[in-house]
This record gives C-alpha cells, sequence and structure tokens, in this order.
C-alpha cells in the first residue's frame, strides 16, 4: 500500500501495532525488512559513537581554562580580498545535503524501477561525497599548515586540534565508505542486478532495491551527523 | 498499514524537504554571519539544527512512514543520551570551577 501523506504516528492502531511488536516472539518491527532494521540497529550503535565524541568535546570545551579558538575566524576562507568567515564549511554544508537529496531520489526512482535514472543518481550522490571529502582534506592541509595539532594550536586551547581531528576525521571516514558503497551500488544496479534478484557476489544475497533504501539510510545518518559537527563544533 | 515494505511517495515531498533543508541551512550560516551572540546565537543554532536533523529523519529516512515501534527504538536511546549531555555539562561547570580555583588567586 502506498501511504504517501505525512500522518500522525500516534493513532490507535499504530500504538497497537507498536505494543503488539514489542509484545510478539520471534520477532519484532512486523513487515519490516530484516535488512532495514539491521541497518537503523547499526546506525543506532553509530549515533552512540558520535555522540561519545560530541559529548566528550563539549566537556573538555567547557573544562578548558584557556580560551577556544574563534571557529568563525579560523576557518574563513580568503576570497576576493576579504576573509568570508566558515565558507568552506558552507559549501561542504550545501553539497552534503544536496546528496542527501540526490540519493533520496535514488531511492524513489529505485522502487519505481527506473534503473538508468537509479544509477545516474547514485553516481552523482557519489561525486558529491567524493568532493566534500576532497574539501575536509583541502581544509585539514590547511589548518595542519597555520600550525594546528591534536596537542596544540597558535590560538587557545590545546583541546581545540584533538576534538577538531578526531570527530572531522571520524565523519570524513563515514563519508569515504559511504561513497565506495555508492559505487558499489551504482554498478549494481546498472548491470541489472537488483532487477534481476542476482546474488551479490560477497553475501549470495539476491538484489533488490530495498538495498538502496538501506544505503541511503546510511548515507543519510552521514549528512544527519553533519547537521550536529556544523552546528556544535563550526557555529557554536 | 504504513509499515509496507516499499517506500514510494510523491516527488514534491522530497523536493520540499530538500529546498528547506537548503533554507535552514542559509539561516544557520546567517547566524553565524550576523555576529549575534550569547542566549539568542546558541537557541537558533540548535533550533536550526534539530529541524534539519527532524526533517532527514523524517522523510529522508522514512521515519514518519514507520511503524512506532521502530521509531521509538531509533528515537528512545538518542533521547536518553541527552541526559548524559546534562549530566557531563554539569560535571564540566565543577571541574572549570576547580580548575580557575587552583589558578586564580
Amino acid at each position: 500500500m502506498v501511504d504517501s501523506t505525512l500522518r500522525d504516528p500516534f493513532t490507535e492502531t499504530a500504538l497497537r501495532g507498536m505494543v503488539r511488536d514489542f509484545g510478539s516472539d520471534q520477532r519484532a518491527f512486523k513487515e519490516v525488512p530484516w535488512g532495514k532494521v539491521m541497518m537503523w540497529a547499526f546506525l543506532l550503535s553509530d549515533i552512540f559513537i558520535f555522540a561519545c565524541f560530541l559529548v566528550g568535546y563539549m566537556t573538555v570545551r567547557i573544562t578548558a581554562v584557556d580560551p577556544w579558538p574563534n571557529a568563525s575566524e579560523i576557518f574563513a576562507l580568503h576570497v576576493g580580498g576579504q576573509d568570508i568567515p566558515l565558507l568552506l564549511i558552507a559549501i561542504m554544508t550545501f553539497i552534503l545535503i544536496s546528496s542527501s537529496g540526490t540519493m533520496a531520489l535514488a531511492v524513489k526512482f529505485g522502487y519505481e524501477r527506473r534503473r538508468v535514472a537509479t544509477g545516474v543518481l547514485l553516481i552523482v550522490t557519489a561525486l558529491l561525497g567524493a568532493s566534500f571529502v576532497g574539501m575536509q582534506a583541502f581544509e585539514w592541509t590547511e589548518l595542519i599548515h597555520k600550525g594546528v595539532r591534536p596537542w596544540g594550536n597558535p590560538w587557545g586551547a590545546e583541546q581545540f586540534g584533538a576534538s577538531f581531528f578526531l570527530i572531522t576525521g571520524f565523519h570524513g571516514t563515514h563519508v569515504t565508505i559511504g561513497v565506495l558503497c555508492l559505487v558499489i551500488m551504482a554498478a549494481k544496479v546498472w548491470r541489472g542486478s537488483l532487477d534481476e534478484e542476482k546474488p551479490g557476489f560477497l553475501t549470495g544475497r539476491r538484489g533488490r532495491y530495498e538495498m538502496v533504501e538501506n544505503l541511503g539510510l546510511y548515507w543519510h545518518f552521514v549528512d544527519l551527523v553533519w547537521v550536529f559537527i556544523f552546528a556544535f563544533f563550526y557555529l557554536w | 498499514m504504513a509499515s509496507d515494505n516499499s517506500q514510494q511517495h510523491p516527488l514534491g515531498t522530497y523536493l520540499w524537504v530538500w529546498f528547506l533543508l537548503f533554507v535552514l541551512s542559509v539561516f544557520s550560516y546567517l547566524v553565524d554571519v550576523s555576529g549575534l551572540e550569547g542566549y539568542l546565537k546558541w537557541f537558533l543554532i540548535t533550533l536550526f539544527m534539530l529541524l534539519k536533523a527532524g526533517l532527514i529523519m523524517a522523510v529522508f529516512m522514512h521515519l514518519v512512514w514507520e511503524r512506532l515501534a521502530l521509531i521509538l527504538a531509533v528515537l528512545v536511546p538518542p533521547g536518553v543520551l541527552m541526559f548524559l549531555a546534562l549530566l557531563m555539562a554539569i560535571e564540566g561547570q565543577h571541574v572549570l570551577s576547580s580548575r580557575l580555583a587552583g589558578i586564580l588567586p
């Protein structure tokens, strides 16, 4: 059944469904494909890892006796004779949001069995993700040239570098892995493995368009984490 | 039920959310450029962040169309993390004050 309207999740049927799900033996989350449940379980564990990093960052920032370096000035980009604050970070944010949009459309077109459109959108998403990682590499290079190290920097609290490299590095790793998976998925879509339900060479699971949605969940999660990093690390 | 395996929704919904995410990102960038300070700045940053996160999770990750059990299993544990953050903030203030007490005359 296609249910396209935004609906209230707290209707009586929904509540009854929830009680039945958690009260049932053998299987909770009825009718949800197991691959999706597993992806959500993985993302939940990843949320905890990133939350540990961000809460750790918050703690060292609160407890730092030295002044915290001003991210707005440090990440400014020199364009046309003046410093524009956070320009590169803003561009990176827009790129990642664009990639989330193309990914969402790829999932939609996948379920509509539009093979070529799905493949193209997956590749576009991968390219946007790769350019994000490229800009992050540029940003790291700039900062390292300015003298930022995990144990110190020219402007203030030493913990700035440690938090920065850990959090953005871990996020960048996620993006990189996502790009690899996107390229693999695009190849699968392209050669029709999902339409013909061919078993994958690694797991032997039959190809299904749910796989695109599960990969999409991962990709949107990476974007989601960036929303929090952007707010807490760069803007705060 | 909305728990159907295939999540198919109109293109317009996605495009709208995409557009809103752009607008919200511009807003949060403007908070930085405008040079606001203090509680208003922090409030706006948090507001735009939560709106963006909500839109991504609800529509792009299809959470509003999922079963309530899955929604709660996904959202409740991170909610508990807010409590961890609160505890660490209180702890952090304490550590800072004891450090400052060691430095200041």
